[in-house]
């Protein structure tokens, strides 16, 4: 029995792991290159007050936590779209009311608010099978959409208002590009929580930034690190017994101090070759 | 010369705020026009109303008398457009301006490849062809810009302040290479350096909430007072001085 709860653990967490990476590789590419970073929290910690409301109507709290994280990524791209507000004063409202209805709600819910940790800290182990099906689900997505419109997402990314003048739908791609990445984001809660989940994002593409400037490569390389990160804290914190979320963002920010160390021994290295050479 | 595109008196802007009033005016397929005007004065929207980013108030831009379409103009925005710290390289930058003639699925195969190979050869920019942005100069950027308008193959080039940033040596070269490309385009520039690019342009629009067309390259501060054109006129001689004028 033992062994049988072993293996489906082990299955459970390399398909979430999996799954975890390619979102936040094509979702972290994505918000690291626009610099929507301060964005993604935003998108996060709004859908905490959809976790809250989930408790409180007694409905799955990740349905409700995909509702507001999409709502809140769209409603926040329009509102910078329409220019009516500063953007990150905007992302500050939404960041703190979301965390406030959630804490309202689950404030209202008589009795005992089951797995409230794994939402804020993220645990592998309360990951269920529908969890991982919507993953799965989202990274099938993102990879055909990714795949399809390759060159459009790239050049709307990096510049719109020239992107405008070949195609009529950048705001279109534009609402789906971050709709997508608000759930892929919100379907991340399980596994690394709310309150972390901005380090998977944001880690491994900075760390693979720092040796190319590809954006493809950026995107499989970033999913490869998350994958080993995310697989290393799992591991870590099965032995341990340490919280997953915050020992998967240790793993992540070691690997970035590595990363660093080793960009600048090669840089110092190409200097003292030059330095010889002349 | 036969007709590209006809502008019908445009007005145009943005919000409630009038840009541009009453603009006409018509551009041949071998127009080289520079249009110069103060700040504010409408050069940008001008563009925008031509590449349809911007919808007029009233009148029309009417493509039909060249069967110019949308994705045969090439525009080159005013720099410091686009994040130079984004993670794409020169070559990506400019297989963009390919994006032109394809769909939503663009794929940028062999063929686009080597077309824009060319391109960069032709501008001195396939060494730098896999850097960075961020790894530019302003002159180098500004010649990626440039690549990317034209590779496309536009049948009408915009440009919004092209040389802004691009170093005096490489300046005259950058308007001979406009030149040869307005064999086989039409060319409209947007510069404040009237002085410098009257030796290659041939014809001038002042923009100034409204549109004086003048159809030389030579023009003098009598004509820019005579259009309400205030702006400087920087001459180029034997010893370069610039002539001004008290404000009225």
């Amino acid at each position: 029995m033992d062994n049988l709860f072993e293996y489906s653990f082990v299955i459970k967490s390399i398909l979430g792991a999996l799954f975890a990476s390619i979102t936040a590789g094509l979702a972290g590419t994505y918000i690291v290159s626009r610099r929507l970073v301060f964005l993604s929290g935003g998108i996060t910690h709004a859908s905490f007050g959809g976790i809250g409301l989930g408790y409180y109507l007694g409905v799955n709290p990740v349905v409700g936590a995909a509702v507001f994280g999409l709502g809140s990524a769209i409603g926040m791209e329009y509102l910078s779209a329409k220019g009516k507000m500063r953007e990150d004063s905007a992302i500050g409202i939404l960041w703190a009311l979301g965390m406030a209805i959630g804490i309202i709600f689950i404030y209202l819910t008589p009795g005992y608010a089951p797995n409230l940790m794994s939402y804020l800290f993220g645990s592998i182990l309360t990951v269920t099978k529908g969890d991982l099906i919507a993953l799965g689900i989202i990274s099938a997505v993102m990879v055909i959409y990714t795949a399809l419109f390759y060159r459009t997402l790239l050049y709307i990314s990096f510049d719109e208002n020239y992107a405008r003048t070949f195609s009529p739908h950048v705001d279109l791609f534009k609402y789906i590009s971050v709709g997508l990445t608000g759930l892929a984001i919100v379907l991340n809660i399980r596994m690394a929580g709310v309150i972390m989940i901005i380090a998977l994002l944001t880690i491994p593409a900075n760390i693979i930034m720092l040796f190319t400037r590809r954006y493809l490569r950026i995107v499989v390389l970033s999913s490869v690190v998350s994958f080993i990160s995310i697989s290393a804290g799992f591991a870590i914190s099965w032995f341990t017994n340490l919280p997953t979320g915050a020992t998967i963002v240790t793993v992540l920010v070691i690997f970035w101090l590595i990363a660093r160390g080793l960009r600048a021994l090669k840089k110092k290295n190409r200097i003292e070759k030059i330095k010889s050479e002349k | 010369m036969a007709t590209l595109f006809t502008i019908q008196s445009v007005t145009a802007g943005y919000d409630n705020r009038v840009v541009l009033k009453d603009v006409t005016m018509d551009v041949d397929e071998s127009h080289f026009i520079g249009i110069i005007g103060p700040n504010g004065g409408g050069k940008t929207t001008l563009l925008k109303v031509i590449l349809g980013l911007v919808k007029p108030f009233s009148g029309r831009v009417d493509y039909s008398p060249g069967n110019l379409r949308l994705n045969q103009i090439g525009y080159m925005p005013q720099v410091a457009q686009g994040d130079t710290l984004f993670p794409v390289t020169v070559e990506d930058v400019v297989l963009s301006g390919m994006m032109l003639n394809k769909g939503a699925t663009g794929r940028m195969g062999t063929a686009e490849k080597k077309h824009a190979a060319e391109v960069m050869d032709e501008l001195g920019l396939r060494p730098l062809a896999s850097q960075a942005l961020n790894e530019l100069s302003g002159g180098q950027l500004q010649r990626v810009y440039l690549a990317r308008a034209v590779t496309g193959s536009p049948r009408l080039l915009l440009l919004d302040e092209p040389a802004t940033f691009v170093d005096n040596s490489f300046e005259a070269d950058f308007y001979d290479k406009l030149r040869v490309l307005n064999n086989r385009m039409a060319i409209m520039m947007v510069s404040h350096d009237v002085g410098t690019i009257s030796a290659w342009v041939k014809s001038f629009a002042c923009v100034n909430g409204s549109l004086f067309y003048h159809p030389h390259s030579k023009i003098t501060d009598e004509d820019l007072r005579m259009y309400g054109c205030p702006i400087q006129l920087v001459t180029h001689g034997d010893v370069p001085h610039v002539v001004l004028h008290k404000h009225e």
